[in-house]
C-alpha cells in the first residue's frame, strides 16, 4: 500500500534529511514529518518538522494527530559523541524506540513500520562465518554501545510485530554507510592522515552508498516488504586494501594499545572510536545480501569497492599517495628497461 | 521538550523545485554518468592492460629456460595461459578479456597506453618508439621485471580484487606460491597421483588426512592443485576458528583461500563451484603423537559431508604419507599449551632443544594421493538430514583414506627417499 502521510524520525542528519526530502518530492505523499530533537539544515521540501523528543509521549500525540501510516524510525544513532554522551545515546536509541513503538501501536491509522538497524548486531569474532545470513545469531551477545542498543531495539521492533500483526514492520540492517556528506566514525577514520589499525589483523568491510541506502528506504515505505534484511553493497574491502586505494598510510598498532589510542583520539574529538569497534578493526564483518536482492527486490547499484572510490573521489585528501604517479613511476622504470635493453642489443 | 511546534519548511512549488533539483543530482550521481572522473578513465583502464600484459607474460611460460623448475613445471602443463582460468573462480571477467590479446603485443601495451594518456608520457616515447620484434621475445628477466613492477604497482595502489571469504587471489598466486614452491619441489618432493579425480568445473569437496604439527600438509595439497592440476584450481580451505584469532596468520590464512570450518561457509564455497579442502581430524589428527602416525582420528561429527550434501557436490578422499615424519611429536607440554590457549604444544627431537633450528621441519618425501569421487548425485539434499547415512558415509571415507594410507606406505621405500 503506497504511503499517504509519513513520518521520518532523525531528519537532522543527512540519511533522515534525503529521506524526507525525497517523499516531500513525491507528488502521491500528502504529508511528510520530521521529527528531531535539533533542527535540520537543509531543505528539506515541504516536510513539516516537528521539534520533538521521541523519549516523550509526545510522539503519540504528533502521530494521532497527522493520521500517519508509515513510519519510518532512522534515529537509532551509533555515536555517544554526537548524542552528547554514552547514556544519553542509549536513552535516545531504547526508550525513543520504546516510547515511539508505544505510540505506533495506540495509532490505528500506522500500517507500516520501517527500522533502521545495523549489521554491527552479527558482532565481530574470530569465529564468524564469511558472511551473516539474517538468521544468524552473534556469536557472543553484543556487551555494550551501539550495537547492543541495536540489538536491544530489534528485540522490542519483534515485540511490537507481535502485537499488531496487522502492522508490516521492516527492520533494515544497514552495513557501514559511506557517500557524499555522509560524516561516520568509519569515514572520519578513513579520512586520517595515518590510518591507526591493529597490528597483524586485516578486516574485511562492507560498505553502502548512501544512495543505495536511500532506494532501499524508500523502497521499504513505498512497497511493503515485512521483514528483516541485510543492506550492504555487494563484495568486500580489505582494510589495508582500502588505505591503499585512499592513498594513506597505515599505522599497525598492537591491540591492547589501540583502545588507550581510541580513547585519546576521542578525548581530543578527533574521531568517536569506542572499545567495541576493536573487534570490528581486527576480525571485521560481512553479511549476505541474498535476501535483499531476491525477497527485497533491490539490487544495491554501487559495489563495496566504487562505493569506496566514489568516497574517496568525493573528498580532497591530503598527503594521499596519488595513483598516476605510481602508475608513471611504473611506467618510467619500464621505459627505462626497454630504452637499456634497446641499447644491448644494437 | 515540551511541547511541538510545527514549523513550515518549504511551499508547494517549492517542493516541485526540490524534486527537480534531487531528480538532476541522482542523474549526475548516477554510476553510468558520463561525467564520473572523465579524465581518470584512461587512467582507470591502464592497470587492466597491464595486468593482463603480465598475466599472459607469467602464463604463457617462459621459451626461454628457466632456472626455476616450478616455474618449467607450469609452463610443460600449461603452454597456453588460458586454461589458467576456470569459469568458476573469480577472475572469469578477467579471463574473459585473457582471450583477446596477442602474445607479442602484450610487452607493448603499458607503452601503447603511455601515448594516449596525457598524463603518463614520462619517459614513454622510447618505449614506444621500439619495434615490436625485440620486445617479442624480450628476455625472461625483463619480463619478470615488468610483472613485478605491474604487481608493485596493484599493491600500492589496492588495485586488486578479494573475495568476500578474503580470498586474495593475487597475493597467493605471486607471492605465497613462489614462497612454497621450493619447498614443495625441493624438499619434500611432493609426488602427486589421481589428479585427474579432481574435476576442472564445479564444486567439489576433498577430505584428507592431517599430520604434521603444523598443518603444512595443507599447503601443499592446495599447492599441488594450483601447480599440477590442468586447470590450475585454487583449493579454498576450512580451517579451526583458533587460526583466525591469531595476529599475523588470521589476515595471512584468509588472503590464502582459508575460510572458517563451519556448516555456512562450507555450503557457500561449494554452491559457488568452489573446490574446497577440509581436514575432519582437525587438532586431534595434526597434534597426535609421533607413535600413532597415519592412525585416522575421529573424523569430526561428519559435519563436511552433510554440506557435500546439501550442495550435491562428489567427495574426494584425499591420502597424504610424509607430512607424519615432518615434526616427530614426542611429547605435549599440555600444561603451557593450556595456559596460552593452545591446543597442543609439541615436543620434537629438535624442538624446543635447537631453539629456531628445531622448527626446520625434516625432509620426508611427500606423496599426495586423490582417490575416486564419492558420488554424491545419486543422494538428494534432504539425505543430510539423516544421521545414520551421514555417519555411514563419514565412515566409508575415513576407510577409503586410511586403506589408501596403508598402502602408499606399502610402497615408500623409506620415510626420505
Amino acid at each position: 500500500m503506497r504511503p499517504r502521510c509519513v513520518l521520518v524520525t532523525g531528519v537532522s542528519r543527512p540519511l533522515g534529511a534525503q529521506v524526507a526530502s525525497v517523499f516531500a518530492a513525491d507528488p502521491e505523499i500528502e504529508n511528510v514529518i520530521g521529527v528531531d530533537t535539533i533542527p535540520p539544515h537543509g531543505d528539506l521540501g515541504c516536510t513539516q518538522f516537528v521539534r520533538a523528543d521521541i523519549r516523550n509521549p509526545l510522539i503519540a500525540k504528533v502521530i494521532g494527530a497527522a493520521a500517519v501510516d508509515t513510519v519510518l524510525h532512522l534515529n537509532v544513532i551509533a555515536t555517544p559523541l554526537g548524542a552528547g554522551g554514552r547514556s544519553a545515546m542509549k536513552e535516545i536509541n531504547v526508550i525513543g524506540t520504546m516510547q515511539l513503538l508505544a505510540a505506533c501501536q495506540k495509532a490505528p491509522s500506522v500500517t507500516k513500520v520501517i527500522v533502521k538497524s545495523t549489521t554491527t548486531i552479527y558482532g565481530s569474532s574470530p569465529r564468524d562465518p564469511a558472511l551473516f545470513t539474517e538468521e544468524m545469531e552473534p556469536r557472543a551477545l553484543p556487551r555494550g554501545g551501539y550495537s547492543k542498543d541495536a540489538f536491544e531495539v530489534e528485540g522490542y521492533v519483534r515485540g511490537f510485530s507481535r502485537r499488531r500483526p496487522d502492522v508490516t514492520v521492516s527492520v533494515l540492517r544497514f552495513t557501514n554507510i559511506v557517500g557524499p556528506g555522509i560524516d561516520s566514525p568509519l569515514t572520519r577514520y578513513l579520512e586520517l592522515p595515518v590510518v591507526p589499525t591493529v597490528l597483524g589483523f586485516d578486516p574485511r568491510l562492507q560498505l553502502l552508498h548512501s544512495e543505495d541506502a536511500l532506494g532501499v528506504l524508500t523502497r521499504a515505505a513505498i512497497e511493503d516488504h515485512p521483514g528483516t534484511f541485510n543492506v550492504a553493497g555487494d563484495g568486500v574491502l580489505l582494510l589495508s586494501q582500502a588505505v591503499r586505494r585512499a592513498g594513506r598510510a597505515p599505522l599497525p598498532v598492537p591491540s591492547p594499545a589501540v583502545v588507550t589510542l581510541g580513547n585519546l583520539v576521542r578525548r581530543s574529538r578527533l574521531l568517536d572510536f569506542s572499545a567495541e569497534q576493536l573487534g570490528f578493526l581486527a576480525h571485521g564483518r560481512a553479511v549476505d545480501t541474498t535476501r535483499l536482492k531476491q525477497v527485497f527486490g533491490y539490487v544495491p547499484r554501487f559495489t563495496t569497492l566504487e562505493t569506496f572510490d566514489d568516497f574517496v573521489r568525493d573528498r580532497p585528501m591530503r598527503f594521499a599517495i596519488d595513483r598516476e604517479t605510481v602508475i608513471r613511476v611504473e611506467r618510467g622504470l619500464l621505459g627505462v628497461l626497454a630504452r637499456r635493453r634497446l641499447v644491448g642489443t644494437s | 521538550m515540551s511541547e511541538a511546534r510545527i514549523i513550515q519548511l518549504g511551499s508547494k512549488d517549492g517542493r516541485a523545485r526540490t524534486g527537480a533539483a534531487a531528480q538532476r543530482r541522482s542523474r549526475q550521481q548516477g554510476p553510468s554518468g558520463v561525467d564520473r572522473g572523465g579524465e581518470t578513465v584512461p587512467v582507470e583502464d591502464e592497470p587492466i592492460a597491464d595486468v593482463l600484459a603480465t598475466e599472459r607474460m607469467t602464463a604463457a611460460g617462459n621459451p626461454h629456460p628457466d632456472p626455476d623448475p616450478a616455474e618449467a613445471g607450469r609452463a610443460k602443463t600449461d603452454p597456453v595461459g588460458e586454461d589458467h582460468v576456470t569459469p568458476g573462480r573469480n577472475g572469469s571477467a578477467r579471463g574473459a578479456r585473457d582471450g583477446g590479446g596477442e602474445l607479442t603485443a602484450a610487452p607493448r601495451e603499458p607503452a601503447a597506453g603511455g601515448e594516449s594518456d596525457p598524463a603518463g608520457d614520462l619517459g614513454m616515447a622510447p618505449a614506444s618508439m621500439l619495434p615490436a620484434e625485440p620486445l617479442a621475445d624480450a628476455g625472461s628477466l625483463e619480463q619478470a621485471l615488468a610483472g613485478f613492477l605491474a604487481f608493485l604497482r596493484r599493491r600500492i595502489t589496492g588495485d586488486y580484487v578479494v573475495d568476500e571469504h578474503g580470498f586474495d587471489e593475487d597475493l597467493t598466486e605471486n607471492v605465497i606460491a613462489p614462497l612454497l614452491r621450493p619447498i614443495y619441489q625441493n624438499y619434500f618432493r611432493v609426488e602427486t597421483r589421481g589428479l585427474e579425480n579432481v574435476p576442472d568445473t564445479g564444486g567439489a569437496l576433498i577430505v584428507a588426512n592431517h599430520s604434521g604439527t603444523v598443518p603444512l600438509d595443507a599447503m601443499m595439497t592446495a599447492l599441488a592443485i594450483m601447480d599440477h592440476h590442468p586447470a590450475h584450481r585454487h583449493l579454498r580451505m576450512l580451517a579451526a576458528d583458533l587460526v583466525f584469532a591469531v595476529p599475523f596468520l588470521a589476515p595471512v590464512a584468509r588472503k590464502t583461500g582459508n575460510t572458517l570450518a563451519c556448516q555456512p561457509d562450507a555450503e557457500r564455497l561449494l554452491a559457488g563451484g568452489h573446490l574446497v579442502g577440509v581436514w575432519p581430524e582437525g587438532f586431534k589428527g595434526i597434534g597426535k603423537p609421533f607413535s600413532e602416525r597415519y592412525k585416522l582420528q575421529r573424523f569430526g561429527r561428519g559435519g563436511f559431508v552433510s554440506a557435500a550434501l546439501r550442495a550435491g557436490v562428489p567427495i574426494i578422499p584425499c591420502t597424504i604419507v610424509g607430512a607424519e615424519e615432518i615434526y616427530p611429536m614426542i611429547g605435549n607440554l599440555r600444561m603451557l599449551a593450556r595456559l596460552l590457549g593452545l591446543p597442543y604444544l609439541p615436543i620434537t627431537p629438535t624442538f624446543p632443544w635447537f631453539g629456531l633450528f628445531g622448527l626446520l621441519p625434516l625432509p620426508s618425501k611427500w606423496l599426495i594421493e586423490f582417490g575416486e569421487p564419492v558420488d554424491t548425485e545419486s543422494l538428494t539434499p534432504a539425505a543430510a538430514e539423516d544421521p545414520m547415512l551421514v555417519f555411514e558415509l563419514t565412515d566409508r571415507i575415513r576407510e577409503t583414506i586410511q586403506h589408501s594410507l596403508y598402502g602408499l606406505l606399502m610402497q615408500r621405500r623409506s620415510v626420505f627417499f
